[in-house]
């Protein structure tokens, strides 16, 4: 049935593909080159500036990769072992952040948990504010990169065959004890990749960030907020503000692809 | 003299064609505008457009950092108004906006204002130094900000020395313009901001308080507009700007908010034009608003 694909098909193909390649690797092509050209180190911003950008930036993906591992994994647990009805409306909302406009995820986030915001408005009655605060970036962030976690952690948890975990009922292994010996040490792989996809997604997060959480440096400003702060100013500095974040965007994700590889190999 | 050139044919031609003809104004003109400005251009481009149905006129709005950057790196502006002259002098050096064009057409001051229900209950100015107000201002780099930080620094004479410093240890956030500072303060998210008087009208005004702030302190913020000299749209472009100095445009902008000096050099450029206009109508005959923190009260 298969059909040998003609010369010029294949031409068409490579034609396209190239193009498509070129549309996607050529911003950050460039990017780098202007990076180098107008020796962008030499204006960047204030060193610290960028340290405490740095390390708003690493406190506040820490916490959301350690709540998306908290919350989630018994989320894509339940998601890929039960079944319920509603489970694909269930399924779909979790999804939805990934393809929802970030700036909108913010003002439904600003709206809930704003200080006039319907759980917002409770909490500060009990004087806890949390726009403009470290809180809200890691709000904001979770709400955005969480569903990765529970996306990647959900195919883990399903390339397990059932079997596997009947078995070791038969066993005698119960509840904690099953996963913590037998589903944990195969699906680790996805969890691990799923965490940091998380990671890297929340630390590229801006719209949903500068919307809740306001900018501010030293208390709300993230790496990718800095970025556009000192675009407005300087765009030397910003082009290398934003490298150091490609760079680090281009280790988390080979690392997650690799890890995603071998859990493939697995299943 | 180019200005003066064009003028004089438009009004040869507007002769020459008699009754009937007077609109030979066709074609599309990018304006790039301060945030500021929003609710004034939008209004001012529909009675433009009003007059000449030919036009289309499509605005750009952002701080006016941004658009000096955007216009410095080539983006296809025919007209430039920014909320201050430091700006504007940015897109002089690059070389796209000729000095001898440059016009002030109006000018600004600024208010404090706070959410309706007043959650920090700030009555006065000083009242942005007390505990845990959350202030919110705009970005460092915009015309507001330089403004502001200049109206705050100013107070310290009464307030006396840190004034400033005490207030902007409330800083809660930096927002990328003025009408996201008017959006912070509304939502009742931020205890109080620091905007233009233009700022705090219109659908928002009924969520705000405005509180004026003492005519020794206050700044008064000058828009100057030019057209941008490599585009093909200069006559258009000519054409918005003495639009500008008519007295239906003056309407606009004063029901906008924005005034006048009273210091009569500081709107010499938009006088010094002997305006035939368009609009056969004299120039500068427009209610012009004194920049007065009374003019707020009497809204």
């Amino acid at each position: 049935m298969k059909r040998r694909p003609l010369k010029t098909d294949k031409l068409l193909i490579s034609a396209v593909s190239a193009f498509a390649f070129f549309l996607l690797v050529a911003p950050v092509a460039v990017l780098l080159l202007s990076g180098f050209a107008s020796r962008a180190w030499e204006g960047l911003p204030d060193s610290a500036t960028i340290l405490s950008a740095a390390a708003i930036s690493f406190a506040s993906t820490s916490a959301v990769v350690f709540m998306a591992a908290l919350l989630g994994t018994p989320l894509a647990y339940a998601l890929s072992r039960y079944d319920f009805r509603g489970k694909r409306l269930v399924s779909l909302f979790i999804e939805l952040p990934i393809v929802m406009p970030p700036a909108v995820a913010g003002l439904a986030l600003l709206l809930t948990f704003g200080r006039r915001g319907l759980i917002g408005s409770l909490l500060a009655e009990a004087g806890l504010i949390i726009p403009f605060s470290i809180a809200a970036v890691i709000l904001a962030q979770f709400f955005i990169s969480a569903p990765f976690y529970i996306r990647s952690a959900q195919v883990g948890f399903s390339s397990i065959a059932p079997e596997i975990e009947d078995a070791a009922r038969v066993d005698g292994a119960y509840g904690w004890l099953m996963f913590w010996h037998i589903t944990l040490p195969i699906a680790w792989r996805a969890l691990i990749a799923g965490m940091i996809l998380s990671w890297a997604r929340a630390l590229g997060e801006f719209g949903a960030t500068i919307l809740f959480a306001g900018n501010l440096q030293g208390k709300t400003q993230t790496m990718p907020l800095l970025v556009y702060s000192i675009f407005e100013r300087d765009i030397d500095a910003a082009i290398w503000t934003g490298l150091i974040l490609i760079l680090l965007a281009l280790i988390a994700l080979s690392l997650s692809q690799w890890l995603a590889r071998a859990q493939d190999k697995l299943a | 003299m180019r200005l003066v050139a064009i003028l004089m044919a438009s009004v040869l031609l507007g002769a020459a064609s008699l009754a009937g003809a007077r609109d030979q104004l066709a074609g599309s003109l990018s304006v790039y505008a301060a945030t500021s400005l929003t609710d004034a251009f939008e209004a001012l481009k529909e009675a433009f457009v009003e007059r000449h149905p030919e036009v289309e006129i499509l605005l750009n709005f952002a701080n006016s950092a941004t658009l000096a950057a955007q216009i410095q790196a080539g983006a296809p502006a025919d007209l430039f108004a920014s909320a201050n002259e430091l700006q504007m002098g940015k897109a002089v050096a690059s070389g796209r906006v000729d000095e001898a064009e440059i016009e002030i057409f109006a000018h600004n001051r600024l208010v404090v204002i706070v959410p309706k229900d007043n959650p920090a209950d700030i009555q006065s100015l000083r009242d942005l130094a007390g505990g845990g107000v959350l202030l919110v201002l705009a970005a460092p780099g915009t015309p507001i900000r330089a403004y502001a930080d200049a109206m705050l620094d100013s107070h310290n004479s009464d307030y006396g020395e840190g004034f400033s410093e005490r207030v902007m240890r409330n800083l809660a956030s930096e927002e990328s313009n003025v009408r996201q500072v008017v959006a912070r303060v509304a939502l009742g998210e931020a205890d109080a901001g620091v905007v233009y008087q233009s700022d705090a009208l219109g659908d928002v005004a009924e969520k705000l308080i405005v509180i004026a702030i003492d005519e020794r302190h206050n700044q008064l913020a000058s828009y100057p507009i030019a057209p941008i000299n490599d585009t093909a749209a200069q006559a258009l472009a000519r054409a918005f700007i003495a639009f500008l100095r008519s007295r239906e445009a003056q309407s606009i902008l004063a029901a906008n908010g924005f005034c006048w000096s009273r210091a009569p050099e500081a709107i010499q450029p938009s006088e010094a034009t002997p305006a035939p206009s368009l609009d056969a109508e004299a120039p500068d005959a427009g209610p012009k608003v004194e920049c007065e923190a009374a003019t707020l009260e009497d809204r």
